[in-house]
């Protein structure tokens, strides 16, 4: 047998379901496995006692004939969810000594499906990077090395950084992650894992700590793109809580797993041909399209007009809805506090001294794009621009069922590389922002290595409310890219 | 668009965050930098388009109007920095 650690969740619900191993069993291996691999910085808080106890509890329930669809299978959770009694920092000082009175409803619903939590996940500050390089905790640490740089230290990519970390590193099962504009797509492409940001109101945002609330949506970072269908059942559902969340039942994911792509037509949108992308992410492109088409689907050339766009209207609407979310954090009702010599200059000093350096760019860019004056200039111009991206998929849909594009222009990159060059770095999603903006499902599955041993993902794209579409097409080019790679220490 | 100091003071005040006088000038050139490169939605012909502000098309549900939750004063005063008798505790505001 496998170790304990290696398995794909699905795996691991046969292993519980046949009783080769116990859900106790299988949590003290990644209790271990979290311990020894705290060196990559990939958790701000572990919770060993609750998932001891968890365990313990899905033991009995399978024994007992009541599992759940993820009854005893370790978890790690973003710590940008609020759980009931364990701290949720959302990686900010702000919040560094928040404990929710009350539970997410989507890690609620992984606690009712069985899942169990292992701890709280690093991610950047507020979810906002994608090096998971501005959170308070640290940066998380990507466990790939490029070849022959065994020391030389990677970012994970983010903002869900410390949950794709997690996964590639065999530390957790599955992980969930929050995708604003990238935020679970690119550190799955750069961790080797497959990562999908369902339609936006598919999972509910209630008890997920606000960052750009129209944009905002939880999705599974997993091994396998069967795991994400399992784990993606059990997160999403209409929640009365999240008047955005959408009143629509849940199909089954795992279901939609057929292996039949035949007659699929594939869009290929030429604006995503950039000519600052590397080549061999090109060449894997190409590849992806060569798979599909192998398995009887239909290539067909898109135009996304608009895509160029994207980027720039993004980093005024995101950061407008932060500056109006964040808000709520005045020393007031929770978290930190400095004290000043009146009410306002204890808001501000709070503020200065709980947010970091790009949650304090974004809080200014998104005060003056919306300040009077500007709002039309700025704020009102990029929620056309949106409009005008939307509209741009729609045209699309119309003649495709699903977008093949890359996941990100780059592989992982060194600690340290862009966290002083803020547009730089906002250029790492720029294949991921579009499909946010116009609130659609997409999916980053690993499809292949760089020259430097680093993992590549490709993503799929697809109409809204159409995941399972995605995940099938997603499943046919994973078993079609065969990526077996790991990093270097676990064992694949 | 290139923002001056006293924009950025303006600004970090609106957005109550104190900044040190030594940081404005730094500021202002990170941000400025940032909305040269969002200029170029300038490019963009939106004459008669309308603003996108729901991703979903559909319209805002409402609830009855009930009280369905509270009667949990120490719960929402339990991460609070200061409190007292079941009241958050500011720093005096009416002289």
């Amino acid at each position: 047998m496998a170790s304990l650690t290696t398995l794909t969740l699905a795996e691991a619900r046969e292993g519980l379901a046949k009783g080769d191993f116990t859900a106790k069993e299988l949590v003290e291996a990644h209790l271990r496995a979290v311990e020894a691999g705290r060196d990559l910085n990939a958790f701000v808080t572990e919770t060993p006692d609750v998932a001891i106890d968890a365990a313990a509890v899905a033991d009995e329930r399978i024994r007992t004939g009541r599992a759940g669809p993820l009854e005893g299978l370790p978890i790690a959770v973003k710590d940008l969810f609020c759980t009931e009694g364990v701290r949720t920092t959302a990686a900010s000082r702000i919040l560094h000594n928040f404990v929710p009175p009350y539970e997410s409803t989507v890690t609620a619903k992984l606690k009712q499906a069985g899942a169990v939590m292992l701890g709280k996940a690093n991610l950047d500050e507020f979810a906002m990077g994608s090096s998971n390089e501005t959170s308070h905790f640290g940066g998380a640490v990507n466990p790939w090395r490029r070849k022959g740089e065994p020391k030389a230290k990677l970012v994970p990519g983010g903002s869900s950084g410390g949950s794709a970390a997690a996964v590639a590193a065999r530390l957790a099962l599955a992980a969930t992650g929050t995708d604003t504009g990238g935020s679970i797509r690119q550190p799955a492409s750069f961790c080797g894992i497959v990562g999908m940001k369902p339609t936006y109101g598919r999972c509910s945002r209630w008890g997920i700590v606000a960052f750009a609330s129209s944009l905002d949506q939880a999705g599974p970072m997993t091994r396998s793109v069967r795991d994400a269908a399992i784990m993606l059942g059990a997160m999403c559902g209409h929640d009365p809580k999240d008047s955005t969340s959408a009143p629509m039942a849940v199909p089954d994911f795992e279901a939609a797993l057929t292996g039949d792509i035949r007659g699929l037509r594939v869009g290929i949108p030429r604006e995503y041909r950039r000519d600052d992308v590397p080549e061999e992410i090109a060449r894997l492109w190409d590849q992806g399209v060569a798979w599909l088409r192998d398995a009887g689907a239909e290539p067909v050339e898109i135009s996304l007009p608009h895509t160029k766009y994207a980027l720039p209207a993004y980093y005024i609407i995101a950061p407008a809805e932060a500056s109006s979310n964040l808000a709520r954090y005045d020393g007031v009702r929770y978290g930190l506090r400095v004290e000043g010599d009146s009410l306002d200059a204890m808001y501000r000093n709070t503020r200065a001294a709980g947010f970091g350096r790009e949650v304090k760019r974004r809080i200014l860019i998104g005060t003056y794009a919306l300040s009077a004056g500007y709002y039309d200039a700025y704020y009102a111009k990029a929620q056309k621009v949106r409009s005008l991206i939307a509209r741009d998929f729609r045209d699309a849909f119309g003649h495709v069922d699903v977008i093949l594009t890359p996941t990100a222009p780059s592989a992982a990159f060194p600690l340290g590389e862009k966290v002083d060059d803020p547009v730089t770095m906002y250029l790492n999603d720029v294949f991921t922002v579009p499909t946010s903006l116009a609130g659609l499902p997409g999916i980053s599955v690993p499809a292949g290595l760089d020259g430097q041993g680093l993992p590549l993902g490709l993503q799929l794209i697809g109409r809204p409310f159409d995941e399972e579409t995605v995940l099938r097409a997603a499943e046919v080019m994973e078993t079609a890219a065969g990526f077996t790679a790991a990093p270097a220490g676990v064992e694949g | 668009m290139s923002l001056d100091k006293a924009t950025v003071r303006s600004i970090a005040t609106l957005a109550r965050i104190d900044v040190p006088d030594e940081d404005l000038e730094p500021l202002a050139g990170e941000l400025s930098a940032i909305l040269d490169w969002i200029e170029q939605l300038g490019e963009v012909d939106t004459e008669g388009v309308p603003p996108m502000t729901s991703v979903a098309e559909m319209t805002l549900p409402r609830r009855a109007d009930e009280v369905t939750d509270g009667n949990c004063p120490d719960k929402v005063l339990a991460n609070a920095p200061e409190s007292q008798d079941g009241f958050f505790l500011v720093p005096k505001v009416v002289e």
